[in-house]
C-alpha cells in the first residue's frame, strides 16, 4: 500500500479532470493526473537510495563480516541479485506483483513492461510516472533476496545461489508483494485487501520473508565446516561499519520513499525510520554493555540495522515517540535471538539474516499494529482508527494474519525450490572448496592481494 | 658470521631499530610474526560469540653479522626493547655457513 489518503485530493481532482475531458480525450495520457516534479524527484532519488542499500551497503556489510577467503563471493551474490532481479522483473516479475489478477498473484498484464509507461497508474502512485514506480519497486525486490545470502554465506556455491534466488524472487517475493502491495492483494490494506495488513515499507515483504527464508537455508544447508568449534570472526568490521551507515542513509529512501509522494507522510517516515535506527543502535550496545562488559562497534551497527528492519513496516503509521520505542524494543530484541536464541539452537544462520530481519521484521509487524495512528495514516478511512492505540486492536489480529502468511509462504516456498536446486546442480561446495574458499574456488580470484 | 634473530613487541620496532644503527649495524629483515611463549592472550566478543585471541602480534627481526659485533647487536636489543614485563620476547644466536651479496657475487663477512 501506498500514497492513497494523502493523495487523495489529488486522485480526485485528477478523476474530476478525466470524467470532465473523457469525451474530448484522444489519449489516456492527454487526461491524466499531472505529474509532480517534486514527486517524482524524490521518488528516483529514493529508488537509487534503496538500489545504493543493497551495492554497496549490504555487499559491503556481509563483505566484512564473513572471513577474508570468501569476502568477494559475499559481494558478488548482492550484485549478482542487483543483475538478475532487475531483468526478471521487467519481463514479467512486476507484473506478477503488481498487476491486477489474483488475490495471491498478479497476472501478465504488465509483462514486459507492457502497459508500463510514463504516465501514472493511479492505483499505485497517481503523481509519478508508472515506470517510476516500477523502477522503485525493483529496488526492493533486489536487495530482499539478497538478505538471505547472509544465512548460507561461505557454503552456497554460486551457480545453486543464482538459480535458486531467481526462483524464490518469482515464487516467494512477487506473491508476497502483490498480496500486500497489488492490485487485489489479499493483505493490500490501501486498495481493500480481506486481511488488511499495515506494512509502510516491506517489513513483511521484505524482512520476514527473507529472514523466515534463511532461517530455513540455514537449518537445510547444514552448519560451516568446523562450526561451532573453529572461531571465524569477521575479517574487517571496519567494511560492515561502512556498509551499515550506508544502510542507515539509504534506508530513507526505502521507508520515506514508501510515501510514494514527497509530502508530509515521507516527512514522516524519515523521522520515524531515523528515531528508531537511533533507540536501537542504543539499546543493543546498552544489553551488550551490560552482558559482556562492553560496547563492541559490530554491536551497535547490528543494533542500528536491527531498528531499521523493525520500522520498516511502522514507518509511515505511527508517531514519533513510538519510533523510539518501537527501536529500543527492537535493539534488545534482536540482540537476544542472535545471542541467546541461536545458541541455544545451534543453527549457523552465518550473518543473523533470520536473528535480525526475519525476528526485526516479525516484531516490527505486531508492533506496527499496535501503534499505528490515524493521526498519521489514516489508511481506511476518515474517522477510523488505524491501529491499536487508535483502539483498533483488530488490526493487530490481521498483522498476526500477515506475519503468518509470510512465514508460511516463505518456509514452504524456499523447502521445495531448496530442494529442487540441490537435486539439479547441488547446493554446497565440497568440504575442500569450503576450506580453501569461494573467493578462490567460486570465483578464481582473490579479494586482498597483499603482495603486489 | 652470526645470525641473530630477535622476536619483540611490535610497538617497540622503532626503538629497536634506531638503537642498532647506532651499533652500526646496517643490514636487516623485519617479519611481521604472531606467537606467544608465556604471555596470554585476550578474549573478543563478535555478536555474542566469544574468541580467543592467543596468537598475539609481534615483530620478527634477523640480521646476520660479524662476530665481532654480536654483542654490540644484542645488547643493542636487549636495552631497546625491555619493558620488564612478560612478553618482551626472544633473542636466538645461531651460527652462519657464508653470506653472498647478489649484486657481485662478494662472499664472506666483507658481504654483510
Amino acid at each position: 500500500m501506498r500514497l492513497r489518503r494523502l493523495s487523495l485530493p489529488v486522485y480526485l481532482a485528477a478523476a474530476a479532470c478525466t470524467l470532465c475531458c473523457a469525451p474530448h480525450a484522444v489519449a489516456q495520457t492527454a487526461a491524466a493526473p499531472a505529474i509532480s516534479a517534486g514527486d517524482n524527484a524524490w521518488m528516483l532519488t529514493s529508488a537509487a537510495l534503496v538500489l545504493f542499500m543493497t551495492g554497496p551497503g549490504l555487499a559491503l556489510f556481509y563483505g566484512g563480516l564473513v572471513r577474508r577467503k570468501n569476502v568477494l563471493a559475499t559481494m558478488m551474490q548482492s550484485f549478482a541479485m542487483m543483475c538478475i532481479v532487475t531483468v526478471i522483473w521487467a519481463l514479467f516479475t512486476y507484473s506478477l506483483a503488481f498487476s491486477q489478477g489474483k488475490s495471491f498473484i498478479g497476472g501478465f498484464h504488465y509483462a514486459f513492461l507492457h502497459n508500463v509507461g510514463l504516465a501514472p497508474d493511479p492505483d499505485y502512485a497517481a503523481t509519478i510516472p508508472a515506470q517510476t514506480y516500477m523502477i522503485y519497486q525493483l529496488m526492493f525486490a533486489i536487495i530482499t533476496p539478497a538478505l538471505i545470502c547472509g544465512a548460507f554465506a561461505e557454503r552456497m556455491k554460486f551457480s545453486a545461489m543464482c538459480l535458486f534466488l531467481t526462483l524464490w524472487s518469482i515464487v516467494v517475493y512477487s506473491p508476497m508483494a502483490h498480496m500486500v502491495w497489488g492490485k487485489g492483494g489479499l493483505l493490500n490494506a490501501a486498495l481493500g485487501g480481506k486481511f488488511p495488513c499495515l506494512d509502510f515499507a516491506g517489513g513483511t515483504v521484505v524482512h520476514i520473508t527473507s529472514g523466515t527464508s534463511a532461517l530455513v537455508c540455514a537449518l537445510y544447508m547444514g552448519k560451516r565446516v568446523g562450526y561451532p568449534r573453529e572461531p571465524s570472526p569477521p575479517h574487517s568490521v571496519v567494511l560492515s561499519f561502512i556498509g551499515a551507515c550506508m544502510l542507515w542513509v539509504g534506508w530513507f529512501g526505502f521507508n520515506a520513499g514508501s510515501a510514494v509522494a514527497a509530502n508530509g507522510l515521507a516527512t514522516s517516515a524519515f523521522v520515524n525510520t531515523h528515531f528508531a535506527t537511533a533507540a536501537a543502535a542504543m539499546s543493543w550496545s546498552l544489553a551488550e554493555w551490560i552482558r559482556n562488559g562492553k560496547p563492541s562497534a559490530l554491536g551497535a551497527i547490528s543494533g542500528a540495522v536491527a531498528g531499521l528492519v523493525a520500522i520498516t513496516p511502522a514507518s509511515g503509521f505511527v508517531q514519533p515517540m513510538s519510533a523510539l520505542i518501537i527501536g529500543a524494543i527492537a535493539g534488545v530484541f534482536c540482540y537476544l535471538m542472535v545471542t541467546v536464541v541461536k545458541k541455544a539452537f545451534g543453527y549457523d544462520d552465518s550473518l543473523d539474516a533470520f536473528g535480525v530481519h526475519g525476528a526485526g521484521g516479525t516484531i516490527g509487524a505486531i508492533l506496527t499494529g499496535i501503534f499505528a495512528s490515524s493521526a498519521i495514516n489514516p489508511i481506511f478511512g476518515p474517522g477510523k482508527g488505524t491501529g491499536a492505540v487508535d483502539g483498533n486492536w483488530g488490526q493487530v489480529g490481521n498483522q498476526f494474519i500477515g506475519v503468518l502468511i509470510a512465514w508460511a509462504l516463505s518456509i514452504i516456498g524456499t523447502l521445495v525450490l531448496l530442494k529442487l536446486v540441490d537435486l539439479l546442480v547441488g547446493l554446497r561446495v565440497t568440504r575442500e572448496q569450503e576450506i580453501e574458499g569461494l573467493d578462490i574456488t567460486q570465483h578464481g580470484e582473490e579479494g586482498y592481494d597483499f603482495g603486489s | 658470521m652470526q645470525k641473530i634473530e630477535a622476536v619483540i613487541q611490535p610497538s617497540k620496532l622503532d626503538a629497536v631499530k634506531d638503537a642498532l644503527l647506532e651499533a652500526g649495524i646496517e643490514g636487516m629483515t623485519i617479519l611481521e610474526a604472531r606467537g606467544h611463549g608465556r604471555q596470554k592472550g585476550h578474549t573478543e566478543f563478535y555478536r555474542g560469540r566469544e574468541y580467543t585471541v592467543d596468537l598475539l602480534p609481534k615483530i620478527k627481526i634477523e640480521m646476520v653479522v660479524r662476530d665481532e659485533m654480536a654483542e654490540k647487536a644484542i645488547q643493542a636489543i636487549l636495552s631497546s626493547a625491555r619493558t620488564g614485563k612478560i612478553g618482551d620476547g626472544k633473542i636466538f644466536i645461531s651460527k652462519i655457513d657464508d653470506a653472498i651479496r647478489i649484486r657481485n657475487d662478494e662472499r664472506g663477512p666483507s658481504a654483510l
